[in-house]
């Protein structure tokens, strides 16, 4: 695949999907229904903005998402209050699908909205984004309402403020051009025309997101963008650029962590593909260092990526969805 | 009749707040320090086109305007909202939202203000409300400081149709009401000691000392108590570091009487005072006037303010009755009776921590709405 024509033709700037009007006219015509997740753990300095802004413009002005909810990871903090004074629908992540128990990670919240939310289309978006606005939701929607044969549509930030040349690097952050775009580059050539495939904006057809497997940590957008390439191939990307985004950041420690997790999902998807084959056990213990009183100690993070089944294997799922039970596996 | 509406508007605008509040976050994070308006002009005269307003355009001062028809349309009454604002775009202009009160800098002064214009349309025609006379919305640039009302005098120049009425929105504070303005002068003193200055002089204090003298004379000014006159100090710029003798120095001040005549006076003993310290110390001190407002208004008694007093009673707010500088200066000056409200309560106004509460918009609308009803039957002219 030529990967400079798929990005010509995959790539989007939000500003084309900005006619609101026409946007929901196309959605209605299509009947589809779209839910919009907001996965969250102590975020109560920019959760209420969120809210504001998506229900304001998206449900009230122009009824482009039908259902806004905060799944939540038992926030310490005001999270859960400030989102449900703006009217957010706020789900504590435990308390859905309970006889499935709970995992802790963001990726467990995503998998539980697939079963907890109605839409037809899911938009994911991060709640730590400081400079919210509705182009995050309808930059994402409007390739899935434009384009059928879409499933999968994910964020990129570009457009810096200044740039002096006319050839500047794009990409995404330090773990991206580190360690994802070079695995990719090794093993999936095709997944690196996704600029940033780490970015935690993303919309996609529920048809699609009840068949794929969640990590329940650091590794769910990496094992997303693999599991539905493996099985769609690059035709059910698209990608949209939402221009700055702006966040905290995190310290490289954090980054290791998360390369950690990310690396262990690749692995394993490596060895489930068949793409190689090992009878090695990938270990789950990240060890970091650190100088106390001029002595070094190891510090270790037991860091598992669970994976939570495709949610169409689940159940209750199939009993709410009125699909028929799965037969036993003998 | 007006009145009796009001419990309804209150009801019905309740629902109108947090899109009230989703325009103010995202208007307030756009930054606008004066003359850099046109970003936010932008955003607003996209609401007016999606609204389908008539003539919805931004003008070669980055006024943004547009115009809801009236039923009749024989009658233009003006709302304007300022869009500059006091933080330069270094300033993080992000917003936080709590449950209660929204805070970021500029929220109250006045994005909450241009927010409210930038969905009147919408929330006018979700109630159903419906005016005879045309209702002509204003984004106005270069309002603050040295911009001094620049973009709304261009569109009181030159807008072809007299106005009726005009109602100026600020976003703090709820109960506010300014229908007069007074005597002011703005000004700004220089003080620049030339490079060749022989600094082996005696008494070379720099101009830190030196323009501190400055406030001092200006202080023993004497000034009357009829007709009230006051000047503040408002702001200064001086020095680098510890040690180094500072050679420039900036104030800026602002004179304030109810009397025109002793406004001009004072504007003369200051400008005679920079002239004798550059006698004195060898560096040159300028006098520069920045702006200037006659006093003026309509009178307390007007039904403009008497309808407005009557429906902050109605709505349990108490009148706060202030002279202003702003707005309604201009238009006062142009013989167009106007008036100034708040939206809503807040603090800090003028810091980066600036606060508006979120609660009181909806009383903030209803006194809009029942405002421009009153207008509407009109309450602005005088019997």
């Amino acid at each position: 695949m030529n990967l400079n024509k798929w990005i010509e033709d995959n790539t989007y700037h939000h500003s084309a999907f900005a006619d609101l009007k026409e946007l929901v006219e196309q959605k209605e015509k299509s009947g589809l229904t779209i839910s919009l997740c907001i996965p969250t753990l102590n975020e109560e300095r920019t959760i209420g903005k969120e809210v504001v802004i998506f229900k304001s413009e998206l449900m009230n002005r122009y009824p482009l998402v039908d259902e806004i909810a905060i799944i939540d990871s038992g926030s310490k903090d005001r999270t859960l209050e400030v989102a449900s004074s703006f009217g957010a629908d706020t789900y504590l992540s435990e308390e859905i699908l309970p006889e499935e128990g709970s995992k802790r990670g963001k990726g467990e919240n995503l998998w539980k909205a697939i079963y907890q939310l109605k839409g037809d289309i899911i938009v994911y978006i991060d709640a730590d984004i400081k400079n919210i606005h509705p182009r995050f939701v309808y930059g994402l929607i409007g390739p899935l309402i434009k384009r059928p044969e879409v499933s999968y549509v994910k964020a990129f930030y570009d457009r810096p403020l200044a740039f002096s040349d006319s050839i500047r690097p794009s990409g995404g952050g330090r773990v991206t051009e580190i360690l994802t775009r070079p695995l990719f580059s090794l093993f999936f050539p095709e997944l690196t025309a996704i600029i940033q495939p780490l970015s935690g904006e993303y919309a996609v057809r529920r048809n699609v997101l009840e068949k794929i497997s969640f990590p329940v940590g650091y590794g769910v957008e990496t094992s997303h963008l693999l599991d539905v390439y493996q099985t769609h191939g690059m035709k059910a990307f698209a990608q949209t650029d939402l221009d700055q985004r702006v966040h905290r950041n995190q310290e490289t420690r954090a980054l290791g962590k998360m390369s950690f997790g990310i690396l262990q999902t690749f692995l394993n998807r490596l060895y489930s593909y068949g793409t190689i084959q090992s009878d090695y056990e990938i270990q789950t213990v990240l060890r970091q260092f650190q100088v106390q009183n001029e002595k070094y100690e190891t510090v270790e993070y037991n860091i598992p990526e669970y994976e939570r089944p495709p949610m169409i294997t689940i159940p209750a799922y199939r009993k709410l969805r009125g699909l028929p039970p799965l037969k036993d596996k003998k | 009749m007006i009145l009796e509406e009001l419990d309804d508007y209150l009801v019905q605008l309740e629902d109108f707040r947090e899109t009230v509040l989703s325009t103010m976050v995202m208007v307030n994070e756009i930054p606008a320090p004066t003359f850099k308006e046109r970003n936010r002009a932008e955003f607003l005269v996209d609401r007016f086109s999606e609204l389908e307003m008539l003539n919805a355009s931004i003008d070669e001062k980055d006024n943004v305007l547009g115009i809801i028809p009236g039923k009749v349309g024989d009658r233009d009454i003006l709302i304007v909202a300022h869009l500059d604002s006091l933080f330069n775009e270094t300033v993080d202009h992000t917003v936080t939202l709590e449950p209660s009160m929204a805070i970021g800098p500029g929220v109250g002064d006045n994005s909450l203000g241009a927010a409210v214009l930038g969905t009147l349309p919408f929330i006018m025609e979700r109630i159903g409300l419906e005016l005879d006379a045309n209702l002509v919305l204003l984004g106005s640039s270069r309002s603050l400081g040295r911009g001094d009302l620049e973009g709304l005098r261009f569109v009181l120049d030159n807008y072809k149709r007299p106005f009726t009425a005009a109602v100026c929105l600020e976003g703090i504070r709820l109960g506010r009401l300014s229908f007069s303005s007074i005597g002011m002068l703005r000004g700004e003193l220089t003080y620049r000691i030339p490079e060749e200055y022989d600094w082996t002089k005696f008494n070379s204090v720099g101009a830190i000392v030196d323009m501190n003298d400055m406030i001092n004379r200006i202080l023993e000014i004497p000034l009357p108590r009829k007709p009230k006159t006051t000047i503040v100090m408002g702001q200064m710029e001086a020095g680098t570091s510890y040690n180094t003798l500072p050679t420039k120095a900036k104030l800026r001040f602002e004179i304030r009487s109810e009397s025109e005549e002793i406004v001009s006076e004072l504007a003369t003993r200051i400008n005679f005072l920079a002239e004798e310290m550059t006698s004195k110390t060898g560096a040159k001190v300028e006098f520069k006037e920045i702006a200037r407002r006659r006093p003026g208004g309509t009178d307390f008694s007007h039904p403009l303010n008497t309808i407005s007093r009557e429906i902050l009673k109605r709505l349990d707010i108490k009148p706060r009755i202030t002279p202003s500088s702003s707005e309604v200066a201009a238009l006062i000056e142009k013989g167009i009776p106007a008036i100034t409200i708040g939206l809503t309560n807040g603090e800090n106004a003028g810091e980066p921590e600036e606060s508006v509460l979120i609660k009181p918009i909806s009383k903030g609308l209803a006194q809009l709405m029942a405002l421009l009803k009153a207008i509407d039957m009109g309450c602005a002219n005088e019997s």
